[in-house]
């Protein structure tokens, strides 16, 4: 390879590496015993040391708890981690016979280094705080608005691509002059609204004012007008409706866009966070990023755990992300193209 | 074929969509306009109050410092992350192997929730048991405070040069009678806790960023740079004299959205930040958690809440206009 693409791919990788290493990180992490994070193990490998007792038959964990100069008393723990005595010779220098202290040769201590996966950890953070609840009202939520952008949109798209009526134009610009609002901006006001029509703290307020994305109307309204007209008429002269037109003509033929808006819509309500947080009060309304944000602060120390969480929430869109990351890159795309 | 008088039709498609779009964007806006301009709160309505808020606004030492910290995420995020993603997008369509593989790879943060991404950032900047000083330590440099560290960055850079910044800002402030505190929150530059946020930001964004570059590079015809060539331009001149102008419409729209989006940044600071949340010493708090914590927190001043967003509002349509003055000049 040519000097200068060798310089390419080198930069690619380094920021490639930058991109990824959080994810790494968050992952071994994961897996690590919290004991091991506290004495300062911070590397990516999930090492674990422990002290061992070993003579030719036997092998067991072991604590030290007293160093003598060529021996030393300890505790012996079984694969469970319970204190064991089975062990002969468990007199100490008094002469007082005590079951579980134990004095053992030096030379048969040992500091061993090993891996330890510790995958209990997704279980524990998993259990610590309903999670699955959390997970069940994020993909009512989240399916609910991606069915709902998906009907209105195409709808209100049609409307604007194929028909004429009095005040299309205006309409539309309105639409879009809507899309430029900031969401911090109409946050309180829509609080104070859903509150009066007794909305808040129910799924309702999470799914109503989100059943219209304003960029998906303009992305279908796009695409709906590049199909020829011929097929609209033919198909009225078959005598198919106007309805029937959009259902059995427009959409099949729109169905990458439509991919795209529902791919938007998703990860978009998956994602979203303050929201949420705002409009919803009782913990079994949690979504998944508001719960995690509240085990957040109360798991605060739990590195591990967290850790843990994390990875167990970003997991389904990540899959959805590996299975479609051309669709998906070039949805994000197409985004930019005509903002 | 005879055409209906009045076709209510196509108002019946629309009606979906524009039953949602007043009930939850307009209507919420001009309720914000209201509640600004009356005393309320979750009980109901109270007095009119007229613009004793905008007034109030004005003179709120913690709004204007809030504004600074968020201006500096926004001169901070968006040309550093401009640059960033024009040099990747570069990169990437100058390869012909491993291409998407990479572009992939760069897009990862961008489908990850930002909660999730701000917890394991602020794990990665823990003082003790953070990889970032994990990795500083490997190569000779000092642990940093990071999210814990109120100090501003062009203290800390003059300071590691052995300059005492503070004995310099106290000085001026005496000379220009103004107070200590407010010309080192000015001249000290954004503290490294917001820093810290800067660098998660610039990260979440750099992939999508990217492909939007990348997808603008590759409308760029071939011929052009062709032409260069035969004319003998070098590969520096040619991206200077041909890329950057012919990219100028991608920048704008990036320049744009990341500006626009930066001024709502939110999730980070409830996350990475605190306790209490836009620590320390307020240093990271940003205009939509004020907001937040003025409408929601302890306070639960809505009315007062709107006012600020309404100023929110007001600067992010300014700057969008400005900026839509300044694509005119650049569209070639």
């Amino acid at each position: 390879m040519e000097p200068k693409k060798t310089f390419t791919y080198l930069m690619l990788i380094i920021c490639g590496l930058v991109m990824v290493i959080p994810f790494v990180w968050m992952l071994t992490t994961a897996v690590k015993s919290q004991l091991e994070i506290n004495k300062g193990n911070i590397g990516f490998l999930p090492l674990e040391t422990e002290t061992v007792y070993e003579d030719s038959k036997i092998r067991y964990r072991a604590k030290v708890i007293m160093e003598e100069a060529d021996s030393c008393y300890v505790h012996l723990f079984d694969e469970e981690g319970k204190i064991i005595r089975k062990y002969q010779g468990i007199t100490t220098a008094s002469g007082k016979v005590v079951d579980e202290y134990m004095k053992v040769p030096q030379s048969a201590i040992k500091d061993i280094t090993k891996i330890a996966l510790h995958f209990e950890n997704f279980v524990t953070a998993f259990n610590k705080v309903p999670f699955a609840r959390y997970f069940l009202n994020t993909i009512i939520v989240s399916f609910s608005v991606v069915i709902g952008v998906v009907i209105t949109g195409a709808l209100a798209a049609y409307a604007f691509a194929r028909m004429r009526f009095v005040g299309r134009e205006f309409i539309f610009y309105f639409f879009i002059s809507m899309m430029m609002v900031p969401q911090p901006v109409y946050l309180i006001p829509s609080y104070i609204l859903l509150n009066y029509l007794g909305m808040i703290d129910t799924y309702y307020a999470l799914i109503f004012p989100w059943i219209t994305n304003i960029f998906t109307i303009f992305l279908l309204r796009q695409q709906f007008k590049t199909v020829p007209q011929e097929l609209f008429d033919a198909a009225a002269i078959d005598g198919c409706s106007r309805f029937g037109i959009l259902w059995k003509i427009v959409l099949p033929l729109s169905k990458s866009v439509l991919a795209t808006a529902a791919i938007f819509g998703f990860i978009g309500s998956w994602n979203s966070f303050m929201w949420p947080l705002v409009m919803t009060d009782s913990p079994a309304l949690r979504v998944l990023q508001v719960g995690l944000s509240y085990f957040s602060q109360e798991a605060s120390s739990q590195t591990a755990l967290l850790m843990a969480a994390s990875t167990f929430s970003i997991l389904p869109l990540l899959i959805l992300f590996l299975f479609a990351q051309r669709q998906i890159i070039s949805s994000f795309a197409s985004s930019g193209l005509k903002g | 074929m005879v055409k209906k008088k009045l076709d209510f039709g196509p108002y019946l498609y629309i009606l979906p969509a524009a039953v949602i779009i007043f009930l939850f964007r307009l209507i919420p806006i001009i309720l914000s306009f209201v509640v600004s301009f009356f005393e309320w709160s979750i009980t109901g309505v109270g007095k009119f109050i007229g613009i004793a808020n905008y007034v109030q606004v004005l003179h709120d030492a913690e709004f204007w410092q809030s504004m600074l910290n968020t201006f500096y995420l926004v001169i901070f995020v968006v040309p550093i992350g401009l640059i960033l993603a024009l040099f990747f997008a570069n990169l990437l369509n100058s390869i012909e192997k491993l291409k998407s593989f990479f572009r992939s790879v760069y897009f990862i943060p961008t489908v990850t929730s930002m909660v999730a991404i701000s917890i394991v950032w602020k794990i990665m900047f823990n003082q003790q048991t953070g990889l970032i000083n994990y990795f500083l330590g490997k190569i000779g440099i000092e642990p940093l405070g990071w999210l814990a560290e109120s100090r501003g960055v062009f203290d800390l850079l003059l300071g590691s040069f052995g300059i005492n910044f503070s004995s310099w800002i106290q000085s001026l402030s005496e000379l220009v009678n103004i107070g200590y505190n407010t010309l080192y929150m000015i001249l000290g530059g954004p503290s490294l806790a917001l820093f810290s946020i800067i660098i998660v930001t610039i990260w979440k964004n750099l992939g999508y960023n990217t492909i939007i570059y990348l997808a603008g590079l590759q409308n760029i015809p071939e011929v052009y740079y062709e032409a260069a060539r035969i004319d003998g331009a070098n590969k520096f001149k040619q991206f200077f004299k041909i890329t950057i102008p012919l990219i100028s419409p991608t920048t704008y729209y990036v320049l744009m959205m990341t500006t626009i989006t930066t001024f709502q940044v939110f999730s980070q600071i409830y996350l990475m930040t605190g306790p209490p949340i836009g620590g320390p010493l307020g240093t990271t708090k940003v205009i939509v958690y004020y907001l937040f914590d003025k409408g929601f927190g302890e306070s639960n001043d809505l009315s007062y809440a709107s006012a600020i967003a309404l100023v929110l509002f007001a600067i992010i349509l300014i700057l969008t206009l400005l900026q839509r003055k300044l694509e005119k000049k650049v569209h070639y």
